[in-house]
């Protein structure tokens, strides 16, 4: 631009007029082109961002899973259990399949744990002996009922929403436990 | 012939005025250093990262059902698969040791001051980006770390406030870990950040041709923005040497180096994992970041827990500031590291806290020892001349996992402190409160002791002290026996 600017004020060093005309029609064709741009700039963009940034408004989208018969758990122990994320592809492998730790207590009455520490995510792991559960990670450490022992985890484990359905022990699962979203305040 | 052909190259393509522009401009003669390497050699390793990362994309499945598959095909299957694999983890250990000794270098040759504080300031996203690097590359290795990995960085970004949830959310693609997590992460990995390095390493690469390298500091030389750049600009008209050939000597010998310790370590120490497979049922796992996030990893075990959130959110977006600032609160002044006594303190400070944060990150004493009850010997010198009751609390002490957290002859955990000596510092009475209520880090073993199994217990602990130290005596009842 600047370059055809000086070029017209060589060759056509008469008058001002002359030479500014053809530029401000330039300048007029430039302003026009800029904001074409930043409309169909736009038109791409606001698809793109929307496609990305979807992903940050989240839709609880949780439901009831089933993690086996509730005689499968023995009363006063705490097994392993596993669900198949509610939400999965079929192209998740492995990851689809979500361990969480089941206390039965007596009856009906059942604490089921997400596996994750409060701490920093990492799967703890149950000691029947010394009824607690221990985190490889930072050293966590909670009791039996899921309150928090001893170590940095700032809260007892994210027990999810449990009910007891025809013989069935079931889960409000479907996503990952974390300080901004534990299973409790969960509403589905 | 041949002549004629090149003549004619050369007036299409311009060749020799590019060349007298990049490759060929002129160099204060001082830079003509081996402290001035690092520079090329972190380039060498990009290159050799492309290179490497486009041909493991040949056979990497990006998928969360079949990436470790195909990392154990490559590893195992693929003709120098496994050679490729092991360059492209050794390329980007050796990249970040480069490029950190480059950062080191230009911050203590002031190189950062004026007029180049964009060169720094680019430098410094370019080095966040490697780290960015590392990390996303580390879970493209999509194992159990991998997968863990993931839920240590949800669990941070879950801390933010307001925003946590949503933000967990975008990280993973989805509410939990699965295929969307490692499809981002792989698109992250290969297009985005690398593209981000490529654009800001022109803007580096630029910024080193119009404001020149920094010469060689001297001591008492200060940088003053008024006569700075003339300054430059005479050292270059009168002693100034063209970068090449006269000084690419020095970082074509180290790229060359370089190169061959990169293929030795492929070659020597193999590739990296992957280790067990994605799958979270397989509990029994005690994941650790790779080495660059060791220190990482470690702040997290030893930051005290009331400051633990507002150290991970605010800490990084300071320091980082700190760090990226530099130029614009010390521009100017003595370059020379010599007469910079904070800047080598700095630098020394930094490197001790990151190294012994990774020392103590690679053997976590933190962590209980998951396998230690079950595992470790109960050394026969606390078992001799016992009787019953102290025996049986020695089958306490293991059957009760306190060995998980606490040392005895020297193995064990390191989470609580060794109970070698235990009975020279606490009575028994301390010993009953200590098991029964926890204190500290110690968990409270009312509910999981019955009376009987707490007086063996002690009953045990109150035997261990070396002959020759007395048992710890309870201060009231001494004096009182004194009376």
């Amino acid at each position: 631009m600047s370059e055809m600017n000086s070029d017209c004020g060589c060759k056509k060093a008469s008058t001002q007029d002359k030479a500014r005309e053809p530029i401000s029609r330039r300048n007029l064709m430039f302003k026009i082109g800029a904001g074409l741009n930043v409309i169909a700039g736009a038109l791409v963009g606001v698809p793109l961002l929307g496609y990305v940034l979807s992903a940050f408004s989240r839709v609880p989208n949780n439901s009831w899973v089933t993690l086996g018969r509730l005689i499968e758990f023995p009363e006063g122990e705490t097994r392993l259990a596993v669900y198949r994320n509610p939400v999965s592809q079929a192209w998740d492998g492995d990851t689809a399949e979500i361990p969480c730790w089941v206390r039965r207590i007596e009856g009906d009455s059942v604490q089921v744990f997400a596996i994750n520490c409060t701490h920093l995510g990492c799967p703890v792991r149950w000691f029947k002996e010394s009824r607690l559960f221990m985190c490889p990670c930072h050293g966590g450490a909670f009791y039996e009922d899921g309150s928090h022992a001893s170590g940095p985890p700032p809260r007892g484990l994210f027990e999810y929403k449990t009910k007891v359905e025809g013989g069935e022990l079931k889960v409000l699962g479907g996503h990952l436990p974390t300080l901004a979203e534990p299973f409790s305040t969960e509403q589905s | 012939m041949l002549k004629s052909i090149a003549l004619w190259v050369e007036q299409r393509l311009h060749i020799a005025k590019l060349f007298q522009s990049t490759a060929g401009h002129k160099v204060p003669p001082s830079t003509n250093s081996w402290f001035y390497v690092f520079g090329s050699g972190t380039l060498l390793c990009f290159v050799l990262q492309i290179m490497t990362g486009t041909l493991l994309a040949f056979v990497y499945v990006p998928s969360a059902s079949q990436a470790w598959t195909s990392l154990q095909y490559l590893n195992n299957e693929q003709f120098l698969g496994w050679f490729l694999r092991a360059m492209h983890n050794w390329g980007s250990i050796f990249m970040v040791a480069i490029m950190s000794a480059h950062l080191v270098q230009t911050f203590l040759f002031g190189a950062y001051k004026y007029p180049r504080e964009l060169t720094w300031v680019s430098g410094c996203v370019l080095f966040l980006c490697t780290l960015g690097m590392a990390f996303t590359g580390q879970i493209l290795r999509f194992d159990q770390d991998a997968y863990w990995g993931l839920g240590i960085g949800a669990s941070i970004m879950g801390r933010v406030p307001f925003a946590g949830a949503n933000l967990v959310h975008l990280m993973l693609g989805g509410p939990i870990i699965a295929a969307q997590t490692l499809s981002r992460f792989f698109s992250l990995h290969v297009f985005i950040v690398p593209g981000l390095i490529i654009a800001l390493l022109s803007l580096h690469l630029r910024l080193v041709l119009t404001k020149g390298i920094n010469e060689y500091p001297q001591a008492g030389r200060t940088v003053r923005k008024d006569s700075y750049e003339a300054e430059y600009e005479e050292i270059i008209q009168k002693t100034g040497i063209p970068l090449v050939p006269n000084v690419i000597g020095k970082d074509l010998v180290f790229s060359a180096m370089l190169m061959i310790a990169i293929v030795t370590c492929a070659l020597v120490f193999g590739p990296m994992g992957p280790s067990g497979p994605p799958d979270p049922t397989l509990i029994h796992t005690a994941p650790k970041p790779d080495f660059y996030f060791l220190p990482i990893f470690a702040v997290l075990a030893l930051l005290p827990p009331y400051m633990e959130t507002f150290l991970l959110l605010v800490a990084p977006v300071v320091g980082i500031s700190i760090f990226v600032l530099l130029p614009f609160y010390s521009g100017t002044g003595e370059k020379s590291y010599r007469r910079r006594p904070i800047a080598v303190v700095v630098v020394l400070l930094a490197f001790l806290t990151a190294g012994l944060l990774a020392y103590s990150g690679t053997y976590a004493p933190w962590s209980p020892h998951m396998e230690a009850w079950s595992r470790e010997v109960t050394p026969a010198v606390y078992l001799k001349r016992r009787s019953p009751l102290e025996l049986q609390g020695a089958i306490l002490v293991q059957s009760k996992q306190c060995r998980n957290c606490h040392a005895l002859g020297g193995e064990g955990g390191l989470r609580g402190p060794a109970l070698d000596t235990v009975a020279t510092r606490l009575t028994s009475d301390q010993l009953v409160r200590q098991v029964i209520q926890g204190s500290g880090n110690m968990p409270a073993y009312a509910k999981n002791l019955r009376p009987a199994e707490v007086t063996a217990l002690v009953a045990f602990l109150e035997t261990l002290r070396p002959t020759y130290q007395p048992a710890a005596r309870d201060a009231n009842t001494h004096s009182a026996d004194k009376r």
